[in-house]
Formats: structure tokens, sequence, C-alpha cells
């Protein structure tokens, strides 16, 4: 089964979303949006992966050494760091509607409010 | 839309997106094969620029330009959450009341400090030979420095954190990865391009721009990293409506 990996990834963009869907907490449905991100990663990394590769820097193995994609690696890096700022930020905004409204339940906020 | 409406909808929705990952999924190659065109091309492409650790060089070599945008993404998020973090009008501050620290707990934070510090300036400093970063390094730093929250109180991490040294350092970091690009647009001809001279591979002065690089992203990481959380802490602590 070498399609398990693809799979979870899959999995987990599902979980979350049900999560996100299903969310009555908005810090909840934070946290299930990086579930949903997680789920990138692994399937980034699943592509990259090699069998019998090993770390991709060469300060000491020989050159031509088989390796991980490195590609793939430098992707999820950047979502990884993406995902942790975006985070921050929507936790910030929850932080404010919590102040605003007086809940963290999206389905109570209703209208705009200064 | 109804709440029972909108999980109906999600389950149509999930089942059609799983009938078709998983045959996407059966068509793709099999896991782990030897058949990585880019990796390949990375791989050789960072050994020609002698930097030893082939991420760092597809970060801050390749798609350096990518980079660059992924790091104004990380700027302009943490301005965001600092400025809806900041206290309002109707606000005022109270100072925080010192909680009290297990003896062990002190000393273990006391002599771990120092030792996450330089941890985390050593994985940014060696991003271009072993696995690390600005990226990894950066946020070693900004979570070590929390050390003296834990182990000691807010008092202690505002001393040990000049946020508005750290607010000017973010901008500074992330304005010297655009000047760096421009330094290579007037010397070379095209954004970003290197100008530095390549180094010995495997030696701490290797891969050209990449260690440069890779600072101003450590810095930036970890001062905006210190900053965003200042922000939340300052609103758990000490801002009350």
């Amino acid at each position: 089964m070498s399609a398990l990996p693809y799979l979870a990834a899959g999995w987990m963009l599902l979980v979350g979303v049900h999560g996100l869907v299903t969310s009555r907490n908005a810090v909840h449905a934070v946290g299930c949006l990086t579930v949903v991100q997680s789920g990138t990663y692994v399937l980034l990394l699943a592509v990259g992966y090699r069998r019998g590769g090993t770390a991709p820097y060469f300060t000491d193995i020989p050159a031509g050494t088989p390796v991980v994609d490195p590609v793939a690696q430098a992707l999820t890096l950047t979502d990884v760091v993406v995902g942790a700022a975006l985070t921050a930020l929507l936790l910030a905004l929850v932080l404010q509607t919590a102040k605003r409204h007086g809940t963290t339940d999206p389905d109570a906020l209703t209208g705009l409010r200064g | 839309m109804s709440r029972a409406a909108r999980v109906r909808l999600f389950w149509a929705a999930a089942l059609l997106f799983a009938a078709g990952y998983v045959v996407a999924c059966l068509e793709l190659p099999p896991l782990g094969g030897p058949f990585h065109p880019y990796g390949e091309r990375a791989v050789a492409a960072a050994l020609g620029r002698r930097t030893a650790n082939t991420v760092s060089s597809v970060n801050f070599d390749l798609r350096g330009f990518d980079t660059l945008g992924e790091e104004f993404v990380l700027f302009t998020a943490a301005l965001g959450a600092v400025l809806l973090l900041r206290r309002t009008r109707d606000e005022h501050v109270s100072a925080p009341r010192p909680g009290r620290v297990l003896p062990t707990v002190r000393l273990a934070g006391t002599v771990l400090l120092p030792v996450v510090l330089v941890t985390g300036v050593y994985v940014v400093a060696h991003g271009q030979l072993t696995p690390g970063g600005g990226f990894q390094g950066g946020v070693v730093l900004a979570t070590g420095l929390h050390l003296a929250y834990l182990a000691a109180d807010y008092r202690v991490l505002r001393r040990v954190r000049p946020r508005a040294v750290l607010e000017v350092a973010e901008a500074v970091a992330a304005g010297a990865f655009a000047l760096l690009g421009l330094i290579g647009l007037v010397r070379a001809g095209s954004f970003l391009e290197n100008v530095l001279p390549l180094g010995t591979f495997g030696a701490l002065a290797s891969g050209g721009q990449v260690p440069v690089l890779n600072a101003a992203v450590g810095l930036e990481v970890a001062s905006a990293l210190v900053v965003v959380l200042a922000g939340f802490i300052d609103q758990a602590l000490e801002i009350e409506s």
C-alpha cells in the first residue's frame, strides 16, 4: 500500500475541513485550519520521500549519495513558516472578535460592528 | 445557511473529493521511488554553488525571490497581529503580579537560556552547511528568549526582550533581504543574483549570498515571533478593559 501517505494527507484535509464546518468556537476553527495545513506537509514530504535516501545536505556525505527531494522539503519549510504566521494573525483576529462581540462562536456573529 | 444544511453540503463535497482524490493517489508514482527530476537538478545546482545544505540552496539561491515573498508574508502577518493586539482607548494597563516559580524550574531556565540562544545563533549561522537555517534558527532564538518568562516572570522577560528594538530589527531584516536583491540587480544584472565569492565547499564561508540572506531571515523570524508573542502576552497579562 504505497499510496497510504498520500491518502493520509487527503484524510487530514477532510478531517480539518469537517472541524471547520462544524466548529462552534473560532479558536477551535483556527486549530482545524492548522490540521488542514498539516495535510499539505504530509503530502509534500511523501512526494519528496526517496527510499534509502538521507537528509539533503552534503557536509559529511559524498556527492552522489541518494537524498530525499530537497525541493519538496524547501516547499514544506515555506508552508510551515507561512502557516505559523497565519495562525498568529488569525488568533489575534479571534481575540479582537471576542473583545468586541463577547463571543467566539462564528454562528453568533451576525453583523458588522465598529 | 443553516447548520444542518452546511454539514450536509460538507459531506456531499467530501465524498466527491475523497473519491476523486483516491483515484488520483493510486495513479501517483509509488512512494519513495528514485525518480526526482527537480530534486536531482537542485542537488547538482547546490553542489555547483558550493552550498552543502541543498534545502538552503533552494530557498536562498534557486528560489531566492520566492523566499523574499515569503519573508514579506511573515512581516505582514506579524504587523497585522501587532495592530490587532494593540491596546485600544477603552482599555488600561495593569502591572502583572509576579507568580511563584519552582526553584528547579528557575534553575533549569537560567541554565538553558544562554544554551538555547547560542544554539539558535549556531543553527542560523550554519544554515548553508547543516539542516537548519534562518527560519528554524530564528524560531529557536525567539522561543529560547521566552524561557525567561517561564523561569522567572514577565518583568524579567520585558527586560531581556527590548520590544521597540526588535520591531525595528524586524523591518530592517525584511528590508535587508530586498536590498541584497537590488545589489545583485545593480552589480550582476538580475535581482538576487549572487555577487559574493562562493567560498570553500563545507566551510562556514560558502554558498555566496546564502549565509547572508539566511542571517537576514533569521533576524526577521526571531524578531517577528518575539513581537507577536509579546502582543499576545500583553493581552493576557497586562491589558484590561
